[in-house]
């Protein structure tokens, strides 16, 4: 069975870029716009790992990943911010409170689909 | 008529009231709850009008007319010049002073010799006040008594004797109920100020009986005493006793400070600084008050006994007999009583401190009398017991020796002229530091003398005790010794006369000795301490002119003789604990310990006896005169030192503070900019993105569909065209900030620029399907811009607008007004509004609407600052008004261009 | 009070002032009755009484 991806940003043209990206490595994928719509995904597509933005309107990415991480339920999901902003301290500070890896924009597609392909323990 | 019991009965009962008042006022204190307040204290300086002003002044007006009004006027100015009452209180309270004795002795080196001199004055000088107290109430009895049992008593019993005694003995309850003798009285200050409420209120009442009820009137008593050529006189000032007039203000005044009981009332039993300011104006008060009747009720007097045998210093009870008044006149006889009894409590008191200190207790301590007895604290309250006693006896004594030879005013004003012999000595020691002890006993000395000679002499002459001849022919029939002509000096009254040459004699000895003399050290430090003791606080330099050697349970055992065991520990152990010791045993006798020893001493038994005593038990070096002065001269410096120091860390705090707000308003700066590239970063990270992500893809998949293909490259274009833009923004603000943006400026109509704006991103409305509409002017008056300009800040505020509102129910308006110096553009939309705050912070660079953490930015946060910016280069203003929640409305305005063509002027104004 | 205080040295000048105002010679200058009154007694009271209220309105202002 296909690994199931989650992607949320705000960006239509990074979403678009994202989604055609993972659908070719063979993921199921699911967009979402905003926070919300994110938490909202996550509860009824159950994805194994997710692409989050940090910012973003109504729920920044880091209240998302807080939001998730208090729930046990959510224990195997992995999630990787995305940033714009690349300064250390929103590195750590995404790390601290529970993101699995951390990817600054723009990035190399090779090393994202090589990073998402390790953490899921796809050959 | 009333019966004499009925009024011994009464007597006693107002006084047993008083003792009640008294008792009530010491509980107050003993609990900590003072009851002496700024009235109290003011109230309490009224001791000063005794039966001498309750029946006396009556009396003197009789005679005098308005000149018993020196008694009083001199008073009001003397209290005024607070800054003297003042340095007298601070000084006693640094120097825990009880007595003018104690005062002039401490200033002039705590000298024993000048203590005892300044008592002998005090107690000679102010024995016939006593006496005319006694005088007053025997002769107030006599009255009362007049057609009744005016021998109740039986014959061996003088009445005026026994009043003394009944004095002496209330006196002694009053002033000497504590064992320990530094305390203040407030008991007896509440009495005090009690009599002074009832004496008022009793003469205001026999005035107001007076002058309304037996007469018309003020009007009409003045009016039929100028129809009377005997009392015409009597209502005017008599020009050619100018000299007199000045000589009794000037020596009313002093007594004011310098009568034993008023120094004690205002100096010793002062509580607080500030109530002097009360007294400075409710004192004068009183004093006008209890005069305004007394011309009237002298007046009356003389017109209603008119022909008949009369004295006039009664007639405040007379009066109110002749018309039956007897409950009024009772009242009168309880203000009197009040009157005399104030005056001798405190006087007697004030007399038998110094007394007790200042003469008894160096003769005890010369002639070894203490013995090895442990506890003198009782003897020295029975020494003031029995001088209250001995001073009530010397006044009975006087009464009856020269009392009847005076009446009541004259007697007053003897003992006024002899305290005002401690002024040289007193004001020279406040303010002059050369002014030496030998000088102050020269003076004082010099003083007293011809005091004696020039009145106190003659007041027994005229009694008969003595022989008159030098008061008639001069001593030894030397005429220039005439006692009360001296140098041939006439022409003046007995009071003049003796005040000038007394006055003269001492003044000029004072300083003439002073200036040939020189102090020793003790007495030097103490000048320096007296005349700038604003400027030295208390211990501070003190213990610094004491050095030697001492031993701690010798100087405990000296107070624990002199205030008693129990005080004398209570005081230990406050000073330990304010040395921060746990007990005092474990203090070190230093020069500091010795200091406190020395002022515990000096409140029971005076300055000079405390350092005798202090002295017998310490072995004090000698310090020299110059070292002294050093000291104290440096601690003077130190003190300046300090000041200087104080107000350079003032300064260095105000630059300190200076510096933390700049430093606080660079980090905010900072901290903008760094938001602000933060911000850049991620608006040219996103569109990054997406072009390197699609491009890596369509890089490394050839065999992408054509489609996808197409879509990817789109894609990139657009993220390019947004990369550019954003660039050129912030290239623009850089340029505009720098003033290097170039401007052609023509004339614009603006009605054409919001057209093609609306036109250019009519597409973006349409797709967000948000209503544009518009009200514009077919042709506006033109302004001069840049036309490029213009329609940039019109796109920003267009697309701001449509960005903020909501698909779908969006609506934008866009409207121009035109009125005589501008034009005024509103782009008003129905999105979310702003707040106030928002409302000014949008238009600062790097800031943006919205929580730029939650909301992504819509923008670089540049839009709104460059366009502010365009607008106010033309001479316009760019602002928002807005409610939340019910949309924002930006308003720019442009100025009209050649306002100066008189005919487009005339044509805008119509 | 501190020293030299602006309120004691205006006391001290309302001092300073009365001493001429209830001395000779200025005091000769009223003469005869006012309002049936003796010139010398209204002209005494009122200035005492103006010393006086003079005096309450400094010291008692709040500083």
């Amino acid at each position: 069975m296909a690994h199931k991806i989650l992607i949320v940003d705000d960006e239509p043209n990074i979403v678009i870029s994202l989604e055609f990206l993972m659908k070719k490595e063979g993921f199921e994928v699911a967009v979402a716009n905003d926070g919300e719509e994110a938490l909202a995904k996550v509860a009824s597509f159950f994805p194994d790992l997710m692409l989050l933005d940090v910012m973003m309107p109504k729920k920044s990415g880091f209240e998302v990943c807080e939001a998730l991480r208090a729930d046990p339920a959510n224990a195997n999901l992995q999630i990787v911010m995305l940033t714009a902003k690349g300064r250390d301290t929103e590195v750590a500070k995404g790390l601290a409170i529970g993101a699995d890896a951390y990817m600054t924009k723009p990035f190399s597609t090779k090393e994202l689909v090589a990073k998402i392909k390790s953490m899921l323990g796809v050959a | 008529m009333l019966s004499g019991w009925f009024i011994l009965l009464l007597s006693t009962a107002y006084l047993a009231v008083l003792f009640a008042v008294a008792r009530f006022g010491d509980a107050r204190a003993d609990a900590g709850k003072s009851i002496i307040s700024a009235n109290v204290y003011a109230l309490s300086l009224a001791v000063y009008c005794t039966s001498w002003t309750f029946y006396g002044s009556v009396g003197r007006a009789s005679s005098g007319g308005l000149s018993f009004l020196t008694i009083y006027i001199g008073p009001t100015l003397m209290l005024m010049m607070t800054g003297i009452i003042l340095k007298m209180i601070r000084i006693s309270k640094v120097h825990r002073i009880t007595s003018i004795a104690d005062f002039i002795a401490s200033r002039y080196g705590k000298s024993q010799l000048l203590a005892g001199l300044v008592t002998v004055i005090a107690v000679v000088g102010v024995i016939p006040y006593i006496a005319l107290q006694l005088k007053a109430i025997a002769a107030s009895l006599d009255v009362l008594l007049l057609e009744g049992e005016a021998d109740f008593l039986p014959w061996w019993l003088d009445s005026t004797f026994l009043i003394a005694a009944l004095l002496a003995v209330f006196t002694i309850l009053f002033g000497t109920r504590h064992l320990d003798a530094t305390e203040r009285h407030e008991g007896m200050v509440a009495a005090v100020a009690f009599e002074s409420v009832i004496k008022l209120l009793a003469f205001l009442a026999v005035g107001l009986f007076v002058t309304y009820g037996m007469f018309g009137g003020l009007a009409d008593v003045f009016q039929r005493a100028a129809a009377s050529p005997e009392l015409e006189r009597l209502l005017h000032l008599d020009a050619s006793r100018a000299g007199t007039w000045t000589a009794m203000i000037l020596l009313s005044g002093l007594a004011i400070i310098f009568l034993p009981r008023q120094f004690q009332i205002i100096v010793v039993e002062n509580v607080d600084e500030s109530h002097l300011k009360r007294a400075v104006w409710l004192f004068p008060l009183y004093l006008l008050l209890i005069n305004i009747f007394v011309l009237p009720l002298a007046l009356g007097g003389l017109l209603h006994f008119h022909g008949q045998a009369f004295n006039a210093d009664t007639f405040v009870l007379t009066l109110p007999l002749a018309r039956g008044a007897e409950a009024l006149a009772l009242l009168v006889f309880i203000g009197g009583l009040s009157a005399a009894t104030g005056m001798v409590i405190v006087e007697t008191i004030a007399l038998s401190t110094m007394v007790c200190n200042d003469l008894v207790m160096p003769w005890l301590l010369r002639s070894s009398g203490l013995g090895a007895s442990k506890d003198v604290s009782r003897l020295l309250i029975s020494i003031r017991r029995a001088a209250i006693a001995v001073i009530l006896l010397l006044g009975y004594i006087y009464f009856r020796a020269a009392g009847e030879a005076y009446a009541l005013v004259g007697i007053g004003l003897i003992s006024f002229a002899a305290v005002a012999q401690f002024a040289p000595a007193m004001f020279g020691g406040m303010y002059w530091k050369q002014g030496t002890r030998a000088g102050a006993v020269a003076g004082l000395s010099g003083g007293f003398v011809v005091w004696i000679y020039t009145l106190l002499l003659p007041s027994f002459a005229k009694s008969g005790w003595i022989g008159n001849g030098f008061v008639e022919d001069g001593l030894f029939g030397v005429s220039a010794l005439k006692a009360q002509a001296l140098l041939g000096l006439s022409g003046l009254d007995e009071i003049s006369h003796c005040l000038w040459w007394s006055l003269l004699t001492n003044l000029g000895l004072y300083i003439l000795v002073s200036l040939n003399s020189r102090p020793d050290a003790v007495e030097a430090g103490q000048a320096e301490r007296f005349v700038d003791v604003f400027r030295h606080s208390a211990q501070e330099t003190d213990h610094r002119t004491w050095r030697g050697r001492a031993s701690i349970d010798e100087l405990v055992s000296l107070l624990e003789r002199f205030l008693g065991v129990a005080r004398a520990r209570q005081q230990l152990m406050l000073y330990a604990r304010g040395r921060g010791a746990v007990s005092w045993q474990k203090l070190p006798a230093d020069a500091d310990f010795v200091h406190f020893a020395e002022a515990q001493l000096t409140g029971a038994i005076g300055s000079a006896s405390a350092r005798v005593m202090v002295s017998s038990v310490a072995q004090e070096e000698e310090i020299g005169l110059e070292e002294v002065l050093d000291i104290l001269d440096e601690a003077t410096q130190v003190r300046a030192y300090s000041r200087e120091l104080e107000a350079k860390s003032n300064e260095l705090e105000q630059a300190t503070a200076e510096l933390r707000a700049v430093n606080e308003r660079l980090r905010e700066l900072d901290k903008m900019k760094d938001d602000f590239i933060s911000t850049v970063t991620h608006e040219l990270r996103t569109p990054l993105t997406s072009i390197r992500a699609l491009s890596e893809m369509l890089h490394e998949d050839p065999k992408l569909e054509l489609t996808d293909r197409r879509r990817f490259l789109g894609i990139i274009v657009g993220e390019t065209e947004r990369l550019t833009r954003l660039i050129n923004q912030i290239l623009d603000m850089a340029k505009l900030e720098s003033g290097r943006a170039e401007w052609t400026s023509t004339e614009v109509d603006l009605g054409d620029v919001v057209r093609e704006s609306m036109a250019a991103l009519g597409q973006l409305f349409r797709d967000k399907n948000v209503a544009l509409t518009a009200a514009l002017p077919d042709r506006c008056p033109p302004v001069l811009a840049d036309r490029d300009r213009l329609t940039q800040v019109m796109i920003n505020l267009l697309s701001n607008a449509v960005k903020f509102v909501p698909g779908g129910s969006g609506k934008v308006h866009v409207s121009i007004h035109a009125n005589a110096q501008r034009l005024q553009v509103e782009v008003a939309d129905n999105g979310p509004g702003l707040t106030g705050e928002e409302c000014s912070v949008i238009f600062e660079k790097f800031r943006q609407g919205g929580n730029t953490m939650t909301d992504k930015p819509q923008g670089t946060g540049l839009g709104l600052p460059i366009s502010r910016q365009i607008v106010e280069y033309f001479g316009g203003n760019l602002w928002v008004e807005s409610v939340p929640g019910e949309g924002a409305n930006f308003i720019f305005t442009v100025p009209l261009t050649a306002p100066e063509e008189p005919q487009g002027d005339k044509k805008h104004g119509s | 009070m501190k020293q030299s205080s602006p309120a004691r040295q205006r006391l001290t000048s309302l001092a300073l002032l009365g001493l001429p105002l209830l001395t000779y010679p200025i005091l000769s200058l009223p003469v005869g009755m006012w309002a049936g009154m003796p010139a010398d007694y209204i002209y005494l009271f009122g200035v005492w009484a103006g010393l006086i209220v003079l005096a309450a309105r400094v010291a008692e202002k709040k500083a």
